[in-house]
């Protein structure tokens, strides 16, 4: 057999396997051919060989949370820097979010983004569809319908779906095919026009508050709902979490074997709302920034594994855009392209995860909660691998970012882990 | 300047006024002290003096004011300064311009000091950051509205000589107000106690953290306070409904004659204004003797004469500097 490419001597950490050794990988027509000690004679004609010494072998990253800012915003990002972004910070699959312009709500939608992604030919590119028409919340998007033509999961992202009738229905709906509903937990009657967290520091810099009370009651809401409704198949999802009394409630709703999971991205694990003090546009995020017990909160959940997957929230925006007073600009923060390094210096080093457990934040745990057959290296799977050298050290430089966006408040940090190769379908498409 | 024999070795060198939150006491009081000394322009027969001759200055007003634009306008006259007066409706930000590029825009004119009044918290310090000129707040959001907060200061200690040990309550909206939040940081500062005197629906977030005490009860605070300084309902800012109706919030944090007949006899009545009179405050209790409405407005003129000359003062240094 024709094998296209042989990575020696890495440490291998594939979490869904139970492997963390040193070992060799075999790609083969653009799937695993074997994972272990692996003699270069042994593999017929291999194309190239690739020396791992030193390095992590993992499965390929997988974020089930960015926004690509197409249709409709492609001077902010577009599918393919995006994509190549992606495949710099060695994911191999992305979720888009469908609050683009238009909204992803039906069939075409999402074949548009797959073309997309193909014509960019660097990372997977999935997309999630709207749950409701137009995100506005009141009729049901056509989920049967974007499901088949390969939506991953439906969202509002960017509103929460206020009506707990229209919820109710959605989740029951989209049970009929077994795909995740993610839900952005905020009660606008609460949330109100909140700007940053609803705390001293809004009080202080007379900022409209968002109370965590609106993310709470949402998500409190959401699971009574879920534990209303018989079928086996729904599966909830809270996006970006951020708060010690959702990680509660997640933490009670689990104890009860409710379908629910949740993630947690990097600015909520590193920054506090202290940050907006300056009133720094780059620090203005929904879910906003909030306090030291809600950080604590979440890191002590990642622990325990209540939280399931990490996702970046990657929100591009123009420099014009965020250019303006904090009240008026826009919510998001720009993180795909550092997200590796920000989990090593959020989770690594204060020794909250190994990298066996933030591998599989980011591959397995995030391919199971959207239902694709990917972040493993098991014999047979698509050939989805990233190279890591855990201990480089480098500054985040936003001007050498390939996304279009530079709206990053890490810019300047000095950080670990450096991706050195990304390898989609077997395919090398970035190497450092 | 003779105006400024107090200083000792204090020197003044902030460049913008965004806000009495950094200031130091030793600011607050040579700002106090700096005014004192302009007062005097105001009852001369000619009404000037020539500190910010050739200096422009810009009134960049994005909401409604008269009292404080006006006053402005008038404390830049009197210092010799040429004025701009730019609001919203008749600029070009309603054409979607950005504050920034307003802002460039202007000083490619050639302006020296930008006074801002701006619907968001943190405007002005925005402005600071991308432009050279100095930037003086007129009131951001509901942050700071820090030459208010002076001459509230300077008023009170005109009366009573000095903050020390003074029992002050604010009433109203005080979630909403600027006004209440440089007043808080001003008087503390200078050595009261501040009260906020407002429902909870009305008192800001994690206001535990603040330097003051908070009452719901208008009737227990009105025996013990030195000063009481009463805030304008401000239906604009309002977010829906915080209390049943003005006739229930009157009822419990209006200030009737029939309250001030417990007050201390020699209490200062204060209001930033606009009042609405018999909604917070009654005639009788806003035009009485207590009453020092107006020497606020009076003092207004002295304290931001007293600004706009510290800023310029500090810009035209720094500029040597370079």
């Amino acid at each position: 057999m024709n094998s296209e490419l042989l990575i020696k001597n890495g440490r291998v950490i594939d979490p869904a396997n139970g492997v963390d050794k040193k070992c060799d990988v075999l790609v083969a027509q653009g799937k695993i051919e074997e994972v272990g000690k692996i003699e270069e004679s042994a593999a017929e004609s291999v194309k190239r060989v690739i020396d791992a010494t030193g390095k992590l072998v993992v499965p390929g990253l997988i974020d089930i949370h960015v926004h690509f800012r197409e249709p409709g915003d492609e001077e902010e990002e577009t599918i393919a820097s995006g994509s190549a972004a992606a495949v710099a910070a060695g994911y191999t699959s992305i979720v888009c979010m469908p609050n683009t312009n238009p909204v992803v709500e039906n069939e075409t939608d999402v074949e548009y983004i797959h073309r997309k992604a193909r014509q960019a030919r660097k990372t997977h590119v999935y997309t999630m569809g709207a749950i409701t028409k137009g995100l506005a919340g009141v009729e049901l998007a056509e989920m049967g319908f974007m499901a088949e033509a390969g939506a991953v999961g439906f969202t509002d992202d960017g509103n929460g779906v206020q009506d707990p009738a229209v919820m109710l229905r959605a989740l029951k709906y989209a049970g009929m095919f077994d795909v995740v509903i993610a839900q952005h937990c905020q009660d606008d009657r609460i949330a109100g026009n909140g700007v940053m967290n609803s705390g001293y520091y809004s009080t202080i810099l007379g900022l409209p508050g968002l109370d965590p009370l609106a993310e709470e009651a949402m998500l409190w809401r959401d699971i009574q709902l879920l534990k209303k409704i018989p079928s086996e198949r729904i599966h909830y999802h809270l996006q970006h979490v951020s708060t010690a009394g959702s990680i509660e409630l997640i933490r009670s709703a689990k104890k009860e074997s409710l379908p629910i999971t949740c993630e947690v991205t990097p600015h909520h694990l590193l920054f506090t709302e202290e940050c907006c003090a300056e009133y720094d546009t780059n620090y203005k995020v929904n879910p906003p920034l909030r306090e030291v017990k809600d950080i604590e909160a979440l890191k002590q959940a990642i622990a325990d594994g209540i939280v399931d997957a990490l996702a970046t929230d990657h929100a591009p925006h123009l420099k014009s855009e965020k250019e303006l007073e904090f009240l008026t600009a826009p919510f998001g923060i720009a993180s795909l392209e550092c997200a590796l390094s920000l989990y090593i210096k959020a989770l690594i080093e204060p020794g909250i995860l190994d990298w066996s457990g933030l591998i599989r934040l980011m591959t397995e745990k995030p391919a199971k909660i959207i239902g694709i057959d990917k972040g493993t290296l098991s014999k047979g799977k698509q050939a989805d691998v990233t190279i890591i050298n855990p201990d480089a050290e480098y500054k985040i430089d936003v001007n050498k970012f390939r996304s279009k966006s530079r709206n990053c408040p890490y810019n300047g940090w000095k950080v670990k882990g450096k991706v050195e190769k990304t390898i989609v379908g077997g395919e090398i498409r970035f190497e450092a | 300047m003779a105006l400024i024999r107090k200083s000792k070795q204090f020197k003044w060198n902030r460049k913008h006024l965004l806000g009495l939150r950094d200031l130091s006491t030793e600011e607050i009081t040579y700002i106090l002290d700096t005014a004192k000394g302009f007062e005097e322009i105001s009852t001369r027969s000619v009404k000037k003096a020539p500190p910010l001759r050739g200096k422009v200055v810009v009134n960049l007003f994005f909401e409604d004011s008269t009292r404080t634009r006006n006053s402005f306008a008038l404390a830049a006259n009197r210092l010799s300064a040429d004025i701009i007066e730019f609001t919203k409706k008749d600029s070009s930000v309603s054409k979607g311009e950005t504050l920034l590029d307003t802002a460039k825009n202007l000083e490619a004119m050639g302006i020296d000091i930008v006074v801002i009044r701006h619907s968001a918290g943190g405007a002005p310090k925005f402005l600071s950051r991308n432009i050279n000129a100095s930037v003086v707040n007129a009131g951001d959001g509901f942050c700071e509205h820090p030459t208010q907060g002076l001459l509230d200061v300077y008023t009170i200690r005109k009366k009573k000589q000095t903050l020390e040990g003074l029992k002050i309550a604010i009433v109203g909206d005080v979630a909403h107000s600027r006004v209440a939040r440089s007043d808080m940081w001003a008087m503390t500062k200078l050595g009261a106690e501040v009260i906020f005197v407002a429902p909870p629906t009305l008192i800001p977030s994690k206001v535990s953290q603040l330097p003051v005490k908070v009452s719901y009860s208008l009737d227990e605070v009105i025996e013990k306070v030195d000063v009481i300084n009463m805030l304008r309902i401000q239906f604009e800012r309002l977010g829906g409904n915080p209390f049943p109706s003005i006739r229930e919030y009157s009822h419990y944090f209006g200030l009737t004659v029939e309250r001030m007949k417990r007050a201390k006899k020699d209490i200062l009545v204060m209001h930033p204004g606009p009042i609405n009179r018999g909604l917070e405050i009654e005639s009788e209790v806003a035009d009485g003797n207590n009453s020092v409405i107006l020497e606020q407005v009076t003092n207004g003129l002295a304290v931001r004469m007293a600004v706009l000359f510290l800023v310029n003062q500090a810009s035209a240094q720094k500029a040597v500097k370079k």
